[in-house]
């Protein structure tokens, strides 16, 4: 009782707003508004009209792993094979660099694995029906 | 007395200041998924149209 009564008042206060600022901090939002990832968002979203027809068809799948991967090269013609090719390769470029810019937007470089495991999984949720999808190392159709 | 509330006090110290620590690392999955979910809508376009219902009508550019 008397251990309890001799604690400053400020100390507990001191200790509320840790604990609320861990709270607030908890709930808060990432920060993607930069200039670089507005770029990287912007050239995905201009290629995503070349990839989308491609998901539809089965060609490209999303992977599990935040990338996008060719699944099924016998659906693509062989003279736009190449070109298939770099588009997913670009993609998955600026995939990469997207989830490490997003870490490093928020002065955690080490959270890079977490954002890119967090994109994946949204992905995928996301798909349309008819897109392909990996899942425990298998690839379904949505 | 002044000792036990002192080791208190240093209890309490070190605590925050652990707290801290943990804050730093710890990741926030909701604010990332929904990080994610805003990049996602922007990359494929999907706010403009239906937000809730993924519309069942295939795309229009059947083109072949």
């Amino acid at each position: 009782m008397s251990l309890l009564s001799s604690i400053p008042r400020w100390l507990g206060g001191l200790v509320l707003g840790v604990v609320m600022a861990a709270a607030v901090q908890a709930q808060g939002n990432l920060e993607i508004d930069t200039p670089a990832i507005a770029a990287l968002q912007q050239s995905m979203q201009k290629r995503h009209a070349q990839l989308e027809p491609l998901y539809a068809a089965g060609a490209v799948g999303l992977a599990s792993d935040g990338t996008v991967a060719l699944r099924d090269a016998a659906s693509v013609p062989l003279a736009q094979r190449a070109q298939v090719t770099s588009a997913i390769a670009a993609e998955n470029a600026d995939r990469a660099a997207l989830y490490r810019e997003i870490a490093r937007a928020n002065s955690h470089p080490e959270w890079e694995g977490d954002v890119r495991r967090t994109f994946a999984q949204r992905w995928i949720d996301r798909a349309q029906p008819g897109w392909w999808v990996q899942q425990g190392g298998k690839w379904v159709k949505k | 007395m002044p000792v036990t509330s002192r080791l208190f006090l240093a209890a309490v110290l070190a605590l925050s200041a652990s707290a801290c620590v943990t804050i730093n690392i710890y990741f926030p999955a909701a604010a990332a998924e929904k990080a994610a979910d805003r990049i996602i809508d922007e990359v494929w376009q999907l706010r403009e149209g239906a937000v809730g219902a993924p519309a069942s009508v295939p795309s229009q550019g059947e083109t072949k």
